[in-house]
């Protein structure tokens, strides 16, 4: 069921341990994921019609970083780069982390996340809806993209659903603290 | 005459992707609808729509939970280029569909000739909403089922099934197309293309949006600014009829505001007017919209016979309404 979750942006310091990060090894991890999981479902390829290689960026409002996405049939591509060299991306998608994840396993609806503002897009936006409609399609659970079956899905996808909610129910909580300390000040 | 006796009413709901039918299927729809891949049916989007096998698949799966599929082959056929609509008719009858539901005077013939045992539901499209044009679907295509233009009241309905031999369909909840439906060239006049013709009101390669140093979104549609919104102000879809315009000094919505539909209220009274059907509007919405929209709608289809109480589910819709606000349309016709 669709919550606001506009209430759910990380906390500042989610992005500050994350900037110092290493992008290649995540870079690489990513690309090889979507690589598989595109190798293992030709028909997303079909599905995303004329945005076949074409670059989108994908910008979490509460992270550090950009990650710029391009959907090919043998080569695609997770660029992790800063959010001011984007500019080689045909569309802009930006939303909090957990609300894009949350398009990607389906617990948010693109259009109600695009009414409450929460989900803004620049570019050409027949791109983000066939990419939109695309991953709607592919289903995506993380066991799924991780490439499992079976149990071990199930294992994975149980323990990321908790960790989710973990993680959904402390940024709230932190949004909620910083709302009141706001309001007290 | 059909009787207006209350029956259990079917929950007709959306798909535009194989996922999308099986969460309709798991939410509990009697019915769901698509379309193909292609300009033959009203919502031609990017990535959205069945391809010919993923229809068959789509088909067997919903068959297995109980619900039935309808195909949506409901844009107007291009004059000399009419196979691909044909195709799509026979498509859907190889599929094991359970009807076809179509606007089309050559699209109807094609079906009722070479598809006879084919059930033909007749698409908002056609805005078939007088007995006499009704009649006419049925005498002449053995049309089982009109699915109603949302510009009648509760009352008209009424008046209308009284009058017909046919099952009525009527739009429940989701997007407003506020004009009688197949007759609307507000997207032709912007764009070029248009629901009735090529699938689309208001294409998205036709629709542009920016946001402002402020945080004010403007959404434009083939170069033409047609509305804004503040910073963290609730937006709507990029439709015309929902834009602002400038008549007079003023500037407003004339047509309609970023609003959508919910008539969950008037359930009661729909069936005692004898609607045989309810139809969820969204083919181009996701799972967390069909899931969350027709299972809602399950409870509140169910508790006119249960006494449940479906108020908190159906609550619950309104994040998923355009400009974060819902409206019972012409049905109550408050403005009258
Ligand atoms: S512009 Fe509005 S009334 Fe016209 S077809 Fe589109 S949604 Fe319907």
């Amino acid at each position: 069921m669709q919550t606001h979750p506009s209430s759910e942006s990380l906390p500042p310091l989610v992005s500050s341990l994350v900037a110092p990060l290493p992008k290649p090894p995540m870079e690489a991890l990513l690309s090889t994921l979507t690589r598989r999981l595109v190798a293992r479902r030709p028909d997303l390829i079909r599905r995303l019609g004329d945005v076949v290689r074409v670059p989108i960026a994908i910008v979490p409002d509460d992270l550090p970083h950009a990650f710029l996405l391009s959907l090919d049939p043998d080569n695609s591509r997770v660029r992790i780069c800063d959010k001011s060299r984007i500019g080689d991306a045909r569309a802009i998608v930006r939303a909090p982390f957990l609300a894009l994840l949350g398009l990607l396993d389906g617990t948010y609806d693109g259009d109600a996340l695009f009414f409450s503002r929460d989900l803004r897009i620049e570019g050409r936006t027949e791109h983000v809806l066939a990419l939109r409609n695309t991953l709607e399609e592919a289903d995506l659970t993380p066991g799924e993209f991780f490439g499992l079956s079976g149990q071990s899905a199930d294992w994975v996808n149980t323990i990321s659903d908790k960790l989710l909610g973990q993680v959904r129910a402390f940024a709230q909580k932190s949004a909620h603290a910083d709302c009141s300390r706001q309001k007290l000040s | 005459m059909r009787s207006t006796e209350a029956k259990q009413m079917e929950l007709v709901c959306p798909a535009g992707t194989p996922a999308a039918l099986r969460a309709a299927a798991e939410a509990g729809a009697d019915a769901i609808y698509c379309g193909l891949a292609n300009e033959t049916n009203a919502r031609n989007f990017p990535g959205l729509n069945f391809s010919p096998e993923e229809l068959a698949d789509g088909v067997a799966f919903a068959h297995r939970k109980g619900s039935k599929v309808l195909v949506a082959i409901n844009t107007f056929a291009r004059a000399g280029d009419v196979d691909l609509w044909r195709e799509a008719v026979d498509t859907a009858a190889q599929s094991g569909a359970d009807a076809v539901i179509a606007a089309d005077l050559a699209v109807l013939d094609h079906a009722a000739s070479n598809h006879p045992d084919l059930r033909l539901h007749l698409s908002v499209q056609a805005a078939a909403n007088t007995p006499e044009a009704i009649r006419f679907y049925a005498d002449t295509f053995g049309v089982k089922r009109v699915v109603l233009p949302r510009v009648l009241s509760v009352p008209e309905i009424a008046a209308l099934n009284k009058e017909i031999n046919v099952e009525t369909e009527v739009f429940v909840f989701g997007g407003l197309c506020v004009m009688t439906e197949g007759r609307c060239s507000l997207s032709s006049y912007a764009t070029g293309k248009s629901p009735n013709l090529t699938g689309v009101c208001s294409p998205p390669e036709h629709v542009d949006y920016t946001e402002d140093a402020d945080g004010r979104l403007l959404a434009r549609l083939g170069g033409f600014t047609i509305d804004s919104f503040e910073a963290g102000q609730a937006a709507g879809y990029p439709t015309l009829c929902k834009g602002q315009f400038t008549a007079e000094g003023k500037t407003g919505y004339l047509f309609e505001d970023p609003v959508s539909l919910n008539a969950f209220e008037l359930l009661g009274e729909l069936s005692k007017a004898g609607v045989t059907a309810l139809k969820i509007e969204g083919r181009q919405r996701g799972k967390a919209y069909i899931a969350g929209v027709v299972g809602a709608f399950r409870k509140a289809v169910d508790s006119l016979s249960d006494g449940g109480d479906p108020g908190p589910a159906i609550g619950a819709l309104k994040a998923f309404s355009e400009g974060g606000r819902q409206t019972a349309g012409s049905y109550k016709k408050t403005w009258r």
